[in-house]
């Protein structure tokens, strides 16, 4: 009886956690299909801000603006990020080591706040006008670090002599790092290009400082909305855009059910 | 395979794009333009922010970041634990899986969009102030406070104190606890002298991860304190954006950076083991 007592005032934490995270994520789904504009007052149901969505350019640009620098820099940063994941194995000396890495830390430690108007004052120092390019270098920047922590794992797990003993056996280089090194890190990658992606989506305080022109991401767009009050139709957009990541996850966990690997879920 | 060069690229990135700005920023603090338009060097910018307003201004992020952290602990830390024990009952049960991405899913919604809802939740004639009207009660008044900050705070961190708990909490060995019990220590003892100590690096990486966002912030006061609301990340922001002192607000980051570093190695001294949650 007492354990039935325990587990149900349990349940009824978690559940009660649970309402408070997703309150506002309901809220904002249901006010997507709102008919009435105006937040906080119910016109009944209607799917016509769904339908305006895909006619606003202001959104539909700053849509292409995130996905496209979050596709860019996830693969730019995953591509630099595993050689040098790579590259600092071959580093001997410690001291050189811990250097590199407190370095490439700093990004992941410092604040988004810092980073973001350092990356202002760097451009504005060698006269970079603020636009796409400096958004996607920006991203890049704060993305490699991510990937690099994600691979260096699964590099320090790695056997070293599966590759000398491929080599031995007369395999080109590249052929041996191919066929042994890379399914062995592939995991830390694919960790690593997730992470950087999702990270770039989401990000606002350093694409608040990094761009500018006319320039915008979701987030921005959000931010310059906020003061006129939210249009329903970014509600409409934000459920479409939870939808795909909720199935996504889904595919991804059916995918890699049998593998132990569950940490690419676990990361927001 | 192992070649120092393919880590160039890397090095060469990360001189350009995170240690040459930092050295701006620094130098940025410590100039200003003379009458002539040259650069000279000054503390007036720091000495600037000697000032009981500013002074003032820091003490609160840190007092606000503090209460975030604490009561994202205190809120986080039966939760990580509950889901830890639940899911050992289920994987006894031969059952995979686990709640616990049920507290990192609404991450994936746009934060600015998910605290922006807080409003239409918190406002004077927002939701829950006409639950409130239903059921007979005076209205409140939640939005533009300290209190809405600090909620706003824990709703969007929270998942960063059950993580790294849990998977410390998930790798107690389960043996322990049980020798303890053989040993005849009650359940209160088998918390203070096991579970809490054990658990202690997750504690401390989930506090630095609650407070270092937290302490920075300046959208989650903006939306949920109002345009007045001032807090450290806020004074930063105004610095570049709209007061045009890019001077000032280098030193105002340059402060924060230094704040950030005493902060992780805080956490660090209690930290006796030195070991990592790593979040990846």
């Amino acid at each position: 009886m007492r354990e039935k007592l325990k587990h149900g005032a349990e349940s009824a934490y978690l559940f009660l956690l649970v309402l408070f995270l997703y309150a506002p994520v309901v809220v904002l789904m249901v006010y997507s299909f709102n008919a009435s504009k105006s937040r906080g007052r119910w016109g009944g149901f209607s799917l016509k801000w769904y339908a305006e969505l895909f006619s606003d350019s202001a959104l539909m640009s700053a849509l292409y603006y995130t996905l496209a620098v979050a596709v860019l820099s996830a693969v730019i940063a995953c591509v630099i990020g595993t050689a040098a994941a790579i590259g600092i194995q071959a580093f001997k000396s410690k001291g050189v080591k811990g250097a590199i890495m407190a370095v490439t830390n700093i990004p992941v430690v410092s604040s988004e706040l810092v980073t973001g108007v350092s990356l202002m004052i760097l451009f504005a120092a060698v006269n970079i006008p603020l636009g796409f390019p400096t958004l996607l270098l920006a991203h890049i920047t704060f993305n490699i670090p991510y990937v690099v922590l994600s691979v260096q794992p699964k590099l320090t797990q790695l056997n070293r002599d599966l590759y000398e003993a491929a080599l031995d056996l007369g395999a080109h280089p590249f052929l041996a790092f191919r066929k042994v090194v890379f399914p062995e890190i592939m995991p830390g990658i694919i960790n690593g290009l997730l992470l950087s992606f999702t990270l770039s989506l989401d990000d606002f305080i350093i694409s608040f400082f990094t761009t500018g022109n006319g320039v915008s991401n979701l987030s921005i767009y959000v931010y310059s909305m906020a003061r006129r009050g939210i249009n329903p139709k970014i509600n409409a957009l934000s459920t479409i855009m939870f939808g795909a990541v909720m199935l996504l996850l889904i595919l991804i966990n059916r995918r890699s059910g049998k593998d132990k690997d569950k940490n690419i879920l676990m990361q927001g | 395979m192992y070649k120092k060069s393919l880590s160039y690229v890397h090095l060469i990135w990360m001189a350009l794009f995170v240690l040459a700005p930092i050295l701006m920023v620094l130098v940025y603090s410590l100039t200003t333009k003379d009458a002539n338009g040259n650069s000279v060097l000054t503390f007036a910018h720091y000495a600037k922010f000697v000032n009981p307003a500013y002074i003032g201004i820091l003490w609160k992020s840190v007092w606000i970041a503090a209460l975030a952290s604490a009561v994202c602990l205190l809120l986080g830390f039966p939760a990580a634990m509950i889901l830890c024990n639940r899911d050992r009952r289920r994987a006894q049960l031969g059952k995979k899986g686990s709640v616990l991405l049920l507290f990192v899913m609404p991450m994936w919604m746009n934060m600015l969009l998910r605290t922006y809802s807080w409003l239409t939740i918190l406002e004077k004639n927002g939701l829950l102030n006409n639950l409130l009207e239903a059921l007979h009660l005076p209205p409140v008044q939640l939005l533009y406070t300290t209190g809405a900050v600090v909620l706003g705070m824990v709703y969007n961190f929270i998942p960063f104190m059950i993580l790294p708990i849990y998977s410390v909490l998930v790798k107690i060995d389960r043996s322990v606890i049980e020798a303890a019990e053989d040993l005849g220590a009650n359940s209160f003892c088998v918390y203070t002298r096991i579970i809490i100590p054990l658990s202690l690096p997750g504690v401390i990486s989930g506090i630095t991860m609650v407070f270092l966002p937290a302490i920075t912030t300046f959208i989650i006061s903006q939306l949920l304190g109002g345009g007045q609301y001032m807090l450290f990340g806020n004074l930063i922001e105004q610095q570049f954006l709209k007061a045009d002192n890019w001077n000032f607000g280098s030193a105002l980051s340059i402060v924060m950076m230094i704040l950030i570093f005493l902060a992780m190695r805080i956490m660090n001294l209690f930290n006796k083991n030195g070991q990592q949650v790593a979040m990846f």
